[in-house]
């Protein structure tokens, strides 16, 4: 029945059913993924999150929520420019994860 | 002069000979190999270049003076350079002389490759004539040159300090059989010329030799053995040679001559790159220059060894080097051969494999450019004119805005109209996906930025940040659009008296040349000729070509934060020897990098002339 709008679709997520190989294979690679603390210093400072809302601390919060297609949009748009591995009060090399990330092929595998 | 042989033959001959097959064979295989993998529009261009008068005698030159007077060497270590070009020329004007020896005196033996190398052997001369007397002399004279060329290799292997290296190569096996059997070579051919001295005659060397002796030896039997450990050696030698080191003499031959064809790396493994690996002679110049080298476990992280590796093929180990660099390039700076370290890792980067392509057609250049071109100019002119300049801050600057801010401010005070590329942040240049290894979405980025650029109808393009420059300059197509790194061009408002800048005497700065404007483009002296306006400057430790990486380089793809810290802090410890009072550089990003650990003020060169004009 149409009413002429409708409600936005569930965001909820089912944590048991989220695929987290790739997360684990990305800190199984680049060990400091895991130490992100979610500040959004990256996400301040990124270059392409003008036009494609990239944010390193979104990705690593959507590969742990199963969101693939986003993930996968923000990475693409990545330039590599490093703004964000030098604000990160971490120390977390950014570049790197993003290109480890772009290794992995949705099983989390190393493609060659 | 009389033959002591009828059939000027003995078996012990037969070792060198088969080494010289080898070699040979080898060498012409190598070489052909190398020569078809390059494309089709290089091996054309290389054969032109071989019969272009020009670059043939450059070639020559450059061979000589390279591979065997060791000319780069001597400029940069004269005790490294004596003891290369004494084994090297030295060895050369023995075989030279030989083969004039052999013309001069038994013209019809000039046929037997083993004649010249063994002469004295198969030709007892007399010193009493000038040719024979002079030729062994001279003989003698360059068999000293390379004995002390010799000991001094033997002392750098066991105390490189003594002849000015810190740290030296780590040879393969494979490397130390060749190195201990050209150690022999020479005090065997000694040893054996000087027991067949009384026979064959001899000069100042192999005379003295033969009688002391012949004192205690009391008879000739040691010859002919000493002959055949001679041959042995030189066999020894030859046959290693392809799998060693040493490998850079027959390549370096023709690294010189494709080189100045201007032949570039275009595969990560054939041709050129391959020339490039096999001409690396591992004397480990790059493994002291190398910025990675304060952390001693980066010390096997140097270009030679990413050369042995290449060779080797051990995958693991040429991803682990190749993307631990930081491309300052300073391994090709100092690097005898011209083995371009940085090039040949991005090379290597660029075969990896992705399962994810950027994509950056979201970005929507049409809008952006239209955007440019609607933003007002600041200045006297409202519409672009001859000169209107188009400052690109790019992603580093943003992060540094004091460098942002000073720069436009010495814009107006130069009175010059001119407009921001990106003043809420633009599309990156390119260049970081470039040391990345992913060019051809560089390319993407590239196309799009220009695309902005030409909307802006201005014809100077600014830049703050040299990671830019360089690639501007490089790799974008903008004809009739002056590219320049904002130290040469205020460098030039000031000589041309747009900008007036105060002396500010007793303050002492240091300029730190960055990788990417130093090495990267060539940018050395303007820098400095804009900060002496201003201040008294001092030099660091380490300057022009030779300074080192702040350590914050994009290039380097897997060094971590703490990794880099003692980069940095060796490379502030070089700058601050002639303890000036501030540290200014060119780049955003070694402002930052400095700035973290500096124990002094770190400014870049816009601030320096803003603060004073």
């Amino acid at each position: 029945m149409d009413f002429g709008y409708q409600i936005n679709p569930s965001s909820a997520v089912n944590l048991d059913q989220v695929d987290r190989r790739r997360y684990d294979a990305l800190v199984r690679l680049s060990p400091d993924a895991a130490t992100c603390m979610g500040c959004g210093s990256c996400s301040a400072t990124c270059t392409s999150s003008a036009w494609s809302g990239m944010s390193v601390r979104k990705v690593l919060l959507g590969l742990q929520r199963g969101r693939d297609a986003e993930v996968n949009r923000m990475l693409s748009a990545c330039m590599l420019c490093g703004k964000c591995t030098m604000v990160c009060p971490r120390g977390i090399n950014t570049r790197q994860l993003i290109l480890t990330l772009c290794r992995l092929d949705k099983n989390g595998e190393v493609v060659r | 002069m009389r033959e002591r042989f009828a059939n000027g033959f003995d078996p012990f001959v037969i070792p060198f000979l088969i080494g010289m097959a080898f070699v040979l064979g080898y060498c012409i295989v190598a070489m052909i190999r190398v020569y078809f993998q390059l494309p089709k529009p290089d091996r054309k261009r290389f054969l032109v270049s071989l019969v272009t008068p020009r670059t043939a005698w450059k070639n020559i030159k450059d061979i000589f003076l390279n591979c065997l007077i060791h000319v780069k060497l001597w400029k940069r270590n004269k005790v490294l350079g004596y003891m290369h070009s004494s084994i090297a020329f030295g060895w050369f004007m023995i075989i030279v002389l030989g083969h004039l020896e052999v013309m001069l005196f038994v013209p019809e033996r000039i046929h037997l490759f083993y004649y010249p190398i063994f002469f004295n052997y198969f030709v007892a001369e007399t010193e009493q004539t000038l040719p024979g007397s002079l030729l062994m002399f001279l003989m003698d004279f360059f068999l000293l040159i390379i004995l002390s060329g010799i000991v001094l290799a033997i002392i750098k292997r066991f105390a490189s300090r003594i002849v000015g290296m810190r740290r030296t190569t780590r040879l393969s096996l494979m490397d130390r059989v060749g190195l201990y059997s050209l150690w022999a070579i020479f005090p065997l051919r000694l040893l054996a010329e000087s027991f067949t001295a009384h026979i064959s005659g001899g000069s100042f060397l192999t005379i003295p030799a033969n009688w002391i002796f012949r004192q205690f030896l009391g008879n000739d039997l040691h010859a002919l053995p000493t002959w055949w450990a001679y041959s042995i050696a030189l066999c020894v030698f030859m046959c290693v040679l392809p799998f060693t080191r040493y490998m850079h003499i027959p390549a370096e031959m023709l690294l010189i001559p494709m080189r100045n064809a201007g032949i570039k790396i275009r595969h990560p493994r054939k041709g050129f790159a391959l020339l490039e690996v096999y001409s690396c002679p591992a004397c480990g110049v790059c493994i002291d220059a190398c910025p990675m080298g304060v952390r001693k476990a980066n010390c096997k992280d140097a270009t030679v060894y990413l050369n042995r590796q290449l060779r080797r093929g051990n995958e693991r180990r040429i991803a682990e080097i190749s993307d631990k660099c930081l491309l300052c390039g300073k391994c090709s700076a100092v690097c005898q051969v011209g083995v371009e370290g940085p090039e040949l890792r991005v090379a290597q980067r660029e075969r990896r494999k992705y399962a994810l392509t950027p994509d950056y057609g979201m970005i929507d250049a049409a809008s952006l450019s239209q955007h440019l071109s609607d933003l007002p100019f600041c200045g006297p002119e409202t519409a672009p004119v001859e000169g209107s300049v188009l400052y690109f801050a790019g992603c580093m600057t943003h992060l540094t805005p004091a460098i942002r801010r000073a720069t436009t401010s010495l814009l107006d005070k130069a009175g010059l109209s001119w407009k921001m590329m990106d003043p809420d942040g633009g599309l990156c240049c390119g260049r970081p996906l470039m040391m990345a290894g992913r060019s051809e979405t560089a390319q993407e980025l590239i196309k799009k930025n220009v695309e902005i650029i030409r909307a802006s109808g201005c014809n100077t393009l600014l830049l703050s940040c040299p990671i830019c420059y360089k690639v501007f300059k490089e790799e974008y197509p903008l004809q009739g659009i002056r590219v320049v790194h904002h130290s040469v061009f205020f460098q030039e408002l000031i000589a041309a008296g747009k900008l007036q800048v105060q002396h500010e005497d007793g303050l002492r700065l240091v300029w730190h040349d960055p990788c990417e404007l130093g090495r990267g483009c060539g940018i050395y002296e303007q820098p400095r000729q804009a900060l002496s306006a201003a201040a008294d400057l001092v030099e660091a430790g380490r300057h022009h070509a030779e300074s080192i990486c702040c350590g914050g380089s994009l290039g380097s793809l897997s060094l971590g934060f703490e990794q880099r810290r003692p980069m940095t802090q060796n490379a502030l410890k070089d700058l601050t020897v002639a303890d000036p009072d501030q540290i200014v550089t060119g780049c955003p990003l070694c402002l930052a990098t400095f700035s973290r650990y500096a124990d002094r003020p770190v400014h870049d060169i816009a601030e320096i002339l803003d603060g004073r004009s």
